[in-house]
């Protein structure tokens, strides 16, 4: 029991942070039906700024505590990240809003290629590590669970956020603004809405969810490097996918369900095939020698965790092919 | 006639001036680009450091004097982009390789160079695959994944433990290595309480965590590369793992205990295909190699640089840098490289493979006796 909770912990904590990085994708797909593939190294830039910002600040004023150390370079990578993502929109895809839609994919992939081998000139190719300024030691346990206050601050800054970002589409001007864009940009702009500021603030929002699950990450993990992105935005993208992309709850539920879909998959998997557990097949198959002394013999194990998740993903889809919680796909921001 | 003579020696020392030197070109790949681009860096720099030093103080092959010169190339430790660099450097002309760097690309690669004819000496894969394909152009410089894994299993099931969770990163190096802890620790008398998979891309690691310590083993053996081993080691302790944590030669790096920061303990332990730093044959190495390149050696460059020893020792045996000429003598090169002595046996293992135990104190890994 107390490892089935720690898995779930587990993945909550991992599928928060993709559900932050799918929000991004789906944000642009919702308004532009655009894939932006360059999105996964935004949340490198993120981290990568925020590891310089804080060896900076620890330098330069060594007894700011922790936390305002963090924030301040939460606050720079957020900026920078934010600028970063005004600039791709405006040089990458803004020419191409009217091309056809295979263009702003490649320049989309193309721009995530920039990105990494821009960072690995700065950054260089070495893996960095973050300095740790929340504990990464586990709490008291919790009936049998652990957990770190890190881990936490993640659960709730991502609550938090997924809560105002949705607020801020259905309650403001702005949101309504982008709902419209979202619809049908031509008609927003006739109506008086400024679509291609709309679309900017998109992507500039977009960025600053990345930036921050970008120094969440690194936080967590302790590592930072320029090809650090790749795998985030893919299961993010995944994530997105999987709760119907371009509609917001769609990407927050995604998110978390893959991370417990990755999480319990990859902890029950093994056992849920092992042979041993299943006495008639483990005599059929003379597995006695191999199961005894508490041995196993598992058909599928961790070894599959990426294709558990995939495997749900593709039945989601069979099902449901626009996803968990999209109905009118790409009608909504 | 004597006339003609001279008026010919002066003609090739004129057209040898001309020239300047003959051009050898020696091969080195590695990844230097994605999650392990620091170690491809590092054995590339060995290569590197070993030509220029060559160059520096001359060499002679078939009368002239050659200046050897390194054509460096990325696989991006990707076995496919593996293939298209071999194939290129093979098309390129390059008299000898050094790499690849890891298992996975070696393999597939190694049978392109023999299809050329091309010498190949890896200085870091070590699965044991590599050398019994019966390639003739097959080398590497140092001991392989047998040695390594008896080594790990057998201090994991009997020194440290009993009961054994063995990790591995799905690469040929991870999953080869792993089977021969498996192997061992069995063979020990140890139990294997249960094999997990990651792959060498992931960095989150607690679900397979969660799920080992609920079986509660002594040790935790992982098989891959530094670049997740730190990351997991943080993440053992985030889940108040006790278990003694045990990596080969991948984790092996001063890269592994930067990313494990504070979670790294006397619990950590590290095996190396090779002697530790400070052991090897040539003490000034380690000085050297900072002093041009401005880094510290991460695992292998010392054994790239007796890899590219290796070839020119070859060539120069052979009196040619023509592959089929000095292959030959390269099987039977013996002489005193950075590492210690550098002897090939008739599969192209090295003769002097080495493996040590390093234990984790006072912020480095320290090599057990």
């Amino acid at each position: 029991m107390e490892t089935l909770l720690q898995q779930i912990v587990n993945g909550l904590v991992v599928g928060s942070v993709y559900a932050l990085v799918a929000l991004g994708y789906t944000m642009v797909y919702g308004i532009l039906g655009l894939i932006n593939f360059a999105h996964g190294d935004v949340l490198m830039v993120g981290a990568l700024v925020s590891l310089q910002v804080v060896l900076f600040v620890q330098k330069t004023w060594p007894a700011l505590g922790a936390f305002p150390t963090l924030l301040i370079a939460l606050v720079s990578a957020m900026a920078v990240c934010m600028a970063m993502g005004y600039i791709i929109e405006r040089t990458a895809y803004r020419r191409l809003r009217n091309a056809p839609r295979l263009a702003p994919l490649i320049t989309a992939i193309g721009v995530s290629f920039l990105l990494q081998t821009l960072a690995m000139i700065i950054w260089g190719r070495n893996y960095h590590s973050f300095p740790q300024l929340i504990d990464t030691t586990p709490l008291q346990p919790i009936a049998g669970v652990f957990i770190t206050p890190v881990q936490i601050i993640i659960l709730l800054s991502s609550a938090c956020l997924m809560t105002g970002l949705i607020l801020l589409v259905t309650r403001t001007k702005l949101g309504r603004a982008m709902r419209a864009t979202a619809e049908n940009h031509r008609v927003a702009s006739l109506m008086g809405v400024d679509t291609n500021k709309i679309i900017a603030t998109t992507f500039v929002l977009g960025s600053a969810l990345a930036a921050i699950a970008g120094v969440m990450f690194s936080t967590n993990y302790g590592v930072a490097h320029y090809a650090m992105g790749f795998i985030p935005g893919i299961k993010a993208f995944t994530a997105a996918v999987l709760g119907g992309i371009g509609n917001l709850g769609g990407a927050m539920v995604g998110g978390i369900v893959l991370g417990l879909v990755e999480s319990i998959g990859a902890g029950y998997l093994g056992s849920m095939t092992d042979l041993c557990n299943l006495p008639v097949w483990a005599q059929t198959a003379n597995l006695q020698e191999t199961c005894s002394n508490g041995g196993s013999f598992e058909l599928l194990s961790s070894n599959y965790q990426d294709i558990f998740a995939f495997v749900i993903l593709g039945i989601v889809l069979i099902f449901r092919p626009t996803g968990l919680m999209g109905e009118r796909v790409s009608d909504r921001a | 006639m004597k006339h003609t003579l001279i008026a010919l020696a002066v003609l090739g020392v004129t057209s040898g001036l001309a020239q300047a030197q003959e051009v050898v070109k020696i091969g080195h790949v590695g990844p230097l680009t994605g999650n392990i681009a620091h170690l491809g860096k590092d054995n590339e720099n060995g290569a590197r450091l070993a030509i220029e030093e060559y160059n520096a103080k001359g060499v002679t092959i078939g009368g002239k004097k050659v200046t050897f010169q390194l054509v460096g190339e990325d696989d991006a430790a990707d076995p496919k982009t593996g293939n298209i660099v071999a194939q290129r450097l093979v098309d390129a002309g390059v008299k000898g390789v050094v790499g690849h760097l890891n298992s996975g690309t070696t393999i597939p690669a190694s049978r392109i160079y023999n299809q050329a004819g091309v010498p190949m000496i890896s200085p870091s894969s070590t699965n044991v695959t590599l050398t019994n394909q019966g390639f003739a152009t097959v080398f590497r410089t140092m001991a392989n994944d047998a040695q390594q894994g008896s080594v790990i299993g057998k201090y994991a099931a009997t020194k440290i433990g009993k009961t054994v969770a063995i990790i591995d990163d799905r690469t040929a190096y991870g999953q080869g290595l792993a089977d021969e802890v498996d192997k061992a620790v069995k063979a020990a008398g140890g139990r294997v309480s249960s094999r997990e998979f990651t792959n060498n891309q992931a960095t989150d690691f607690l679900a397979i965590l969660t799920k080992i310590k609920s079986q509660k083993p002594d040790v935790i053996v992982y098989t891959g590369m530094d670049a997740q081993g730190g990351p997991m080691l943080k993440q053992v302790k985030q889940l108040g793992i006790t278990a003694k944590f045990v990596t080969g030669d991948g984790g092996c790096t001063p890269e592994f205990i930067k990313l494990a920061g504070t979670a790294i303990s006397d619990a950590a332990f590290c095996t190396q295909a090779g002697l530790p730093l400070d052991q090897i044959a040539d003490k000034t190495f380690k000085d050297r190699f900072k002093k041009r390149f401005g880094a510290d050696v991460q695992i292998y460059a010392p054994y790239s640089y007796d890899a590219a020893a290796a070839i020119i020792e070859g060539m120069k045996a052979a009196n040619s840098s023509d592959p089929a000429k000095y292959l030959p003598f390269l099987k039977k090169v013996d002489f005193q490289g950075v590492t210690g002595e550098v002897a090939f046996d008739a599969k192209g293992d090295t003769k002097y493979g080495a493996i040590t135990m390093y234990q984790f104190k006072d912020g480095a890994w320290v090599a057990l006796k």
